[in-house]
């Protein structure tokens, strides 16, 4: 069985409604790993000795956060920063992560239509995952295509539950193996692996 | 009464209450239930202990009932009370008049005369405010819309003894003139106009002296640091608003009431809440006692179903306007039926007029020892009613009344955080968490200190938070969390040792000075220690790092790491108990400490962060 790491960055998370269903829903899980980095780092001091090891007992390992300014919050970003350490995980040597997979957990304001040539943001959004999928590969990780959540704000009850729903889903499937990893990395959003009628792969 | 009397009469009162109160409470019948149920026992019904001495005790311990309407008043700022006028007057007002004129008008049909049936109406519309809310607040239903309600109509009722008083005398039968009426007040005969001028005078005379004498008088007695001369002046405070409302003819329970009002807002509120309470808790039991005492069986056995058919009576009548008034208040079906549950007995104030109306011809003999059998069995069944209505009817709600109310309470503020200790150290906590928005109760044993911040709009109250009965008054059953920074260390372990063992589930955060008071607190279990000077010294460090020239970023994380450190050693060190290990340790750790500075840890703290390392930059370019 699969162990997972939900390595979760949300500076205003008392404020947010898509990823407290979410993670309310991981955290029922059983043999699910949730790492709250802004209530463990309020003061930014991520210590990698701590962070580590944590990763090194996981199989995989989800980023989950809002999506902002086409990233993740600032201390997603320092974690990387320091707990991705030469020798450890990259380098000749660092083979600490190797074999793992990584992948995104993400929550965007603007629909799947504003991410797109003629789109708000220009370009399709796993263009913008393109730092993640390459530290994934530089750090000798499987990369897996986002799970997202679009239009945050306007979604209705009926459906932030259908997400959640397919996010647990999803979990679930992660842990018990029940889906070809190699496969699942051709598709476009990891959403298709759950609900294969919605988000369908555009051309990216 | 001789000396012997008085210690064999106190045996036995004190016995009664030690033994059938806690019996009572293990049995789930409540205390008041537990002191009837002792009166009865001890009363010339059964033992015989006690003769009859019930009515006399009763006269006595009406005195609690005083002290109980105090202490409400002192919970009570006005501005709640300005917010509740509605309730008191409306509710309040019809429930008397109401239940007055149907009892009347049953009285009539009983072919009593029209004044007499007046009288009995008057004063059987009265409830008992010393045993509903002493269970009402003993079930914490104070704070629920039924509790609001129950209080408004008692205080309504206690407002409407004195002009049920002054209309009595109105209704003596024709060749009985009003002079033959016992008037106990200074100011009987004087014409009405001068007693309307003198009341008032008196009312607006308390109110004056609650805000000029009294509190510079309690910040004297507070700054002698005398805890008795504190308890004296509160129970003389008590004592001279109830002469001086007797010597003008008024309710002494209104009065200490309204006295209680204007000090609410004070300083000493908690202070003079927690010094009355023991006192109204014993006079209250007396009170009940007397009431389980003097209940004639004698009389109940020669006319068992005239009596029950009264009680039963009067009582559906009461439940029957109460359900009404509450439907017409838009009380929900529930806390309508808990507040007709509540209030249908006949209360304390009857006996009262009713030997007022005996005195002064009003009514004959034999329906007022009739009736004051009535009144006491009415009350007695109360809390077997309230019982009931929590055994039986309540869930029929289930779903809707959630056990205990978790709603803030309406009249009494209760903050999440109380801090005990309002020095330097206290008061930055305490502005800071007002700044954002969370609400604390602060104690300070300063008086000075504490009358400077209130004059400065603070709420600060004066009181010794290692002492139970005031943490428990400043809301400590309520509150999730305790600062504790009183000034010295002694005084600190004392609180953690008060709220360890009464408050269990309150959070403590405690200030610590030195180390060796650090260890003190780790040995007495507490969880969360604050230096007082390690972070302000780590402050001056890492900016005194800056202006050598080290980046702002880099020497700021430095000092956080320190501390991290330093806190886990600290943790480590703690282990050692024994002073002269720990002075050998101590220069062991001193040693390492230098050691580490000098070492690897302190250029690690610095430059290590290895993901900001030259060589991880140079691998990604």
């Amino acid at each position: 069985m699969a162990k997972i790491l939900i390595l979760f960055a949300h500076p205003a998370f008392e404020r947010s409604r898509v990823h407290a269903s979410l993670l309310r829903a991981a955290r029922s899980l059983q043999d699910v790993t949730i790492h709250d980095l802004y209530q463990q780092y309020p003061d930014f001091d991520v210590i990698p000795r701590q962070e580590q090891p944590l990763l090194e007992q996981h199989d995989i390992i989800i980023f989950q956060h809002p999506f902002y300014w086409y990233s993740g919050p600032a201390l997603l970003k320092q974690w990387m920063d320091l707990v991705l350490e030469h020798g450890w995980a990259y380098g000749k040597e660092g083979l600490a992560l190797k074999g793992k997979y990584l992948g995104n957990v993400i929550s965007t304001g603007g629909h799947e239509s504003a991410y797109g040539p003629d789109g708000h943001h220009g370009y399709p959004l796993r263009e913008f995952m393109l730092p993640f999928e390459q530290t994934a590969r530089l750090c000798h990780m499987q990369y897996l295509p986002p799970f997202v959540v679009h239009g945050a704000p306007d979604l209705t009850q009926q459906q932030l539950n259908d997400y959640t729903d397919a996010y647990v889903r999803l979990i679930k499937g992660l842990q018990s193996g029940s889906y070809d990893l190699p496969q699942a990395q051709r598709t476009y959003y990891l959403n298709a692996l759950v609900s294969p009628a919605e988000p369908k792969p555009s051309q990216g | 009464m001789s000396n012997e009397s008085f210690f064999y009469q106190a045996l036995v009162y004190l016995a009664t209450m030690v033994v059938f109160v806690p019996l009572a409470r293990k049995l789930n019948l409540g205390s008041v239930l537990g002191y009837l149920i002792g009166g009865i026992i001890i009363g010339p019904a059964l033992f015989g202990f006690i003769g009859h001495g019930g009515q006399d005790l009763m006269h006595f311990a009406e005195f609690g009932v005083v002290m109980m309407l105090f202490l409400i008043g002192l919970e009570l700022e006005p501005s709640l009370l300005w917010k509740l006028r509605a309730p008191i007057l409306g509710l309040g007002g019809l429930q008397v008049t109401v239940t007055a004129i149907l009892i009347s008008g049953l009285a009539m049909l009983f072919g009593l005369p029209l004044n007499e049936s007046l009288i009995l109406g008057m004063i059987l519309s009265l409830s008992s405010t010393a045993i509903v809310l002493q269970i009402m607040t003993e079930k914490g239903q104070m704070g629920s819309a039924a509790g609001q309600s129950t209080f408004s109509v008692l205080l309504f009722q206690d407002i409407a003894v004195i002009p049920m008083l002054a209309i009595f005398p109105l209704l003596a039968p024709a060749g009985l003139s009003s002079a033959q009426v016992e008037d106990h007040s200074l100011i009987a005969h004087e014409p009405a106009w001068v007693k309307t001028l003198i009341v008032l005078g008196a009312v607006s005379a308390l109110v004056a002296a609650g805000r000029f004498v009294v509190k510079p008088l309690l910040h004297i007695v507070a700054r002698t640091g005398l805890r008795e001369l504190f308890t004296a002046s509160a129970l003389l405070l008590v004592v001279a608003i109830a002469v001086l409302m007797t010597l003008v003819g008024l309710s002494p329970a209104l009065g200490a009431f309204l006295g209680g009002v204007v000090l609410a807002n004070s300083e000493y509120r908690h202070e003079l809440e927690s010094d009355i309470e023991p006192f109204k808790g014993l006079l209250l039991g007396l009170f009940f006692i007397g009431v389980g005492a003097s209940i004639d069986f004698k009389l109940v056995l020669e006319q068992p179903l005239l009596i029950l058919g009264l009680v039963l009576g009067i009582m559906a009548a009461k439940f029957a306007v109460l359900l009404g008034l509450g439907r017409l208040f838009k009380l929900s079906g529930e806390q309508n039926l808990l507040f007709a549950f509540a209030l249908p007995q006949v209360g304390e104030f009857a006996f009262v007029l009713f030997s007022f109306s005996l005195q002064s011809h009003l009514l004959p003999q034999h329906i007022v020892s009739l009736m004051i059998a009535v009144v006491a069995i009415s009350m007695a069944l109360t809390p077997l009613l309230l019982l009931a209505h929590e055994k039986w009817v309540q869930p029929y709600f289930g779903c809707t009344a959630k056990p205990p109310e978790r709603e803030p309470d309406k009249i009494e503020e209760k903050n999440p955080v109380i801090i005990a200790g309002f020095d330097h150290f206290g008061t930055i906590v305490g502005r800071f968490l007002r700044a954002s928005g969370v609400r604390t109760t602060v104690l300070d044993l300063d008086s000075d200190r504490v009358d400077l911040l209130r004059r400065m709009g603070l709420k600060v109250y004066y009181g010794d938070a290692s002492r139970m009965d005031m943490l428990k008054s400043a809301g400590a059953e309520q509150a999730k969390i305790i600062v504790i920074a009183m000034g010295t260390p002694e005084k600190n372990l004392e609180v953690v040792d008060a709220v360890k063992k009464h408050f269990p589930h309150l959070q403590m955060l405690v200030r610590a000075t030195g180390l060796t008071d650090v260890f003190d607190l780790m040995n007495a279990g507490v969880l969360h220690i604050y230096r007082e000077t390690l972070d302000t010294s780590l402050r001056v460090a890492s900016d005194a790092m800056e202006m050598l020239g080290h980046r702002a970023y880099q020497s700021q994380r430095a000092a956080r790491m320190f501390r991290r450190y330093d806190e886990r050693s600290m943790k480590s060190l703690s282990a050692y108990r024994d002073d002269k290990q720990y002075v050998n340790v101590m220069k062991e750790r001193i040693e390492e400490l230098q050691k580490l500075i000098q070492a690897d840890a302190y250029t690690n703290m610095l430059i290590r962060d290895a993901g900001w390392d030259r060589e991880n930059a140079e691998e990604r370019n």
